[in-house]
């Protein structure tokens, strides 16, 4: 089966500086795709990339199969939804979302059935005569949404799209994006700097970092196997083990990866890896503690861990020296680095 | 929490300076009615419509107000389409040099008109161009564009960028985009920016001078008849349509821009 989007060795450099940096990439039709990264990592490049607001300054760039690299966003049947929305401020919302079928001369009467159409499936039924700025920033989403899928494009794509919400809102829109998704069938690829985001809405993640990408999997594959010392540390906070502390708990010298939720707390008689406590903050549901080794800290690495304690278990206070006990499956050599 | 009442000294002063502005104004247009044709009297000997009737008549009034028209017009689409273009590559472009653009597009206003005039006669004669209304025309076009500039400069960079990208996104050509986009955003901008030339450019004395040749606009006109006095109301009756055509446009163009602070397609 053909990608919906293939990247071959896509660069893009703004003179000396490489926002990407040889990409390659498959997105499957269908798929729910996070791009994943800090700011300045080249994700959203990559997303203007697919959308055609940038040309690659090397490499191919095949929507379906199709090299649309130098193509301009007009011609591609893939449509954006932008990070502060930009609705047209001197249209309504009716007009707003018709915009893409008036452009493309679809009759007055039609368009104007497929927009209402587009709003109720949106939950905005009769906001059509509403300009933008009278709604809030939930709705303004809602409508830019509909805005790109009354086309009915082949890829969609989300610059950030929850990122001007609070935090209730952002949570009831990773569900209902969710939803969505699955309910038109497209391509969706978003692009996010949260892992939490990227790991609970995607069915596949890119990992980017200084334009290149450092990793693709599914969630839980990026999330348990992370496969440079970039992934563990920014996908979730793990514990990036340095070849020494590595073989400490097992495994081969090289760098590893634990998570804090593997570990476990015991008495320190008997056990195979002491440490003392030097750090416990309440998240809610856990609690997360930081442990000294104190084993000969390495020169370029850490000699603790983090460990997370669940609600209900006993949390021990900071100078306590505990056990650790762990399986082995939990830690994960790293690749690379 | 609400300002205390002004107090009356306050008040007095203000209407001095109301006045001060406005009373030499108020002035001329009585003087349109007098009927007395010499001299400035006051009070008005009595009052008549009969210089209204004789400004009505007279063909140099009515052609010195063509030109005057036909001038503003063309200065101000001059202005228009040039000012517009400046600014759309100023407020949507980088490139080496701009900061120095913007500024040298706006000098002309800063500028003495005396020098502008000056410095445009002499490029006139140096390329052998003869004068004729399309001299006035450039002339009046250095400042217009300046008025036009700032107006579209400003609004450009109210309008997200974020909204041209939208607007190809959804299928729409440059074309499709500066019709359907562009220009219904810049709109009142320009119609604002134009109306301020129209108005400059109608009462303009200085530049004229130097860059009309046997012509006269009304103001260059006006002049005139004050060196030499024919009838004296007859001026009078011309100043309150000078007021009057250049009054409009400003009032239009400040209810244009006017309550447009929120940023066009900002989002939130």
């Amino acid at each position: 089966m053909t990608a919906a989007v293939s990247f071959r060795g896509v660069s893009r450099h703004f003179g000396t500086v490489k926002a990407v940096d040889g990409v390659d990439l498959d997105i499957a039709e269908g798929e729910f795709f996070a791009m994943l990264g800090p700011s300045g990592s080249g994700k959203t490049t990559c997303l203007r990339l697919i959308a055609g607001f940038e040309t690659p300054t090397a490499g191919r760039i095949e929507l379906f199969g199709e090299d649309v690299s130098g193509r301009p966003p007009y011609r591609r049947a893939v449509n954006t939804v932008f990070q502060d929305y930009a609705l047209f401020p001197h249209l309504n919302v009716l007009d707003n979302v018709a915009y893409g079928l008036m452009i493309a001369g679809v009759p007055k009467a039609e368009r104007r059935r497929r927009a209402e159409e587009a709003l109720s499936m949106m939950a905005l039924p009769g906001y059509g005569g509403r300009k933008p700025s009278e709604l809030s920033g939930g709705q303004r989403q809602r409508v830019a949404l509909a805005r790109a899928l009354v086309n009915r494009p082949r890829v969609l794509l989300l610059d950030e799209p929850l990122g001007a919400l609070d935090l209730k809102l952002r949570e009831q829109m990773q569900d209902e994006l969710k939803t969505l998704q699955r309910k038109v069938g497209i391509t969706f690829v978003f692009v996010t700097h949260d892992q939490g985001e990227a790991l609970s809405m995607a069915d596949r993640v890119a990992v980017f970092n200084e334009g290149r990408i450092q990793q693709v999997g599914s969630p839980e594959e990026v999330y348990a196997r992370p496969r440079t010392r970039f992934v563990a540390d920014f996908v979730g906070g793990s514990n990036v083990l340095h070849p020494g502390v590595a073989a400490l708990f097992g495994g081969r010298p090289a760098w590893a990866s634990l998570r804090p939720e593997a570990l476990r707390l015991g008495p320190p008689e008997g056990a195979r890896i002491t440490g003392v406590v030097t750090a416990a903050r309440y998240l809610g549901a856990a609690t997360r503690l930081v442990v000294d080794l104190g084993a000969g800290a390495p020169p370029d690495g850490r000699s603790d861990v983090a460990v997370l304690v669940p609600g209900g278990h006993p949390v021990p206070a900071p100078g306590t020296r505990v056990g650790l006990a762990w399986d082995a499956e939990a830690l994960h050599p790293m690749a690379t680095e | 929490m609400r300002p205390d009442r002004a107090p009356w000294w306050l008040k007095a002063m203000a209407g001095g300076g109301l006045l001060f502005l406005h009373l030499p104004i108020l002035l001329i247009f009585v003087y349109a009615f007098s009927s007395e044709a010499k001299t400035f009297v006051w009070p008005p000997p009595g009052f008549t419509l009969q210089w209204f009737g004789r400004a009505w008549a007279r063909p140099d009034i009515w052609e010195a107000l063509s030109l005057s028209l036909r001038v503003a017009l063309i200065a101000t689409l001059v202005a228009l389409v040039l000012g517009t273009l400046c600014a759309a590559a100023v407020a949507r472009t980088r490139f080496f040099g701009r900061e120095a653009v913007s500024l040298l597009v706006v000098l002309p206003i800063a500028l003495p008109g005396i020098i502008t005039g000056i410095s445009l006669r002499s490029a006139f004669s140096l390329a052998d161009i003869p004068f004729s209304f399309w001299t006035i025309v450039l002339g009046h076009a250095t400042f217009c564009i300046v008025v036009v500039y700032n107006n579209a400069v400003a609004r450009f960079r109210r309008v997200s960028g974020n909204l041209i990208e939208a607007s190809m996104d959804l299928g729409a050509t440059y074309g499709q985009t500066l019709r359907h986009v562009i220009l219904p955003n810049i709109a009142t901008a320009l119609l604002a920016g134009g109306m301020l030339a129209f108005a400059l450019s109608f009462d303009e004395v200085i530049v004229t001078t130097f860059t009309a040749g046997q012509q006269a606009t009304l103001p260059i006109w006006m002049l005139e008849e004050l060196v030499r006095p024919r009838e004296r109301p007859v001026t009078n009756v011309v100043a309150m349509v000078v007021v009057l055509v250049t009054l409009l446009p400003i009032l239009g163009a400040y209810y244009l821009t006017r309550g447009t602070e929120t940023v066009a397609g900002s989002g939130k």
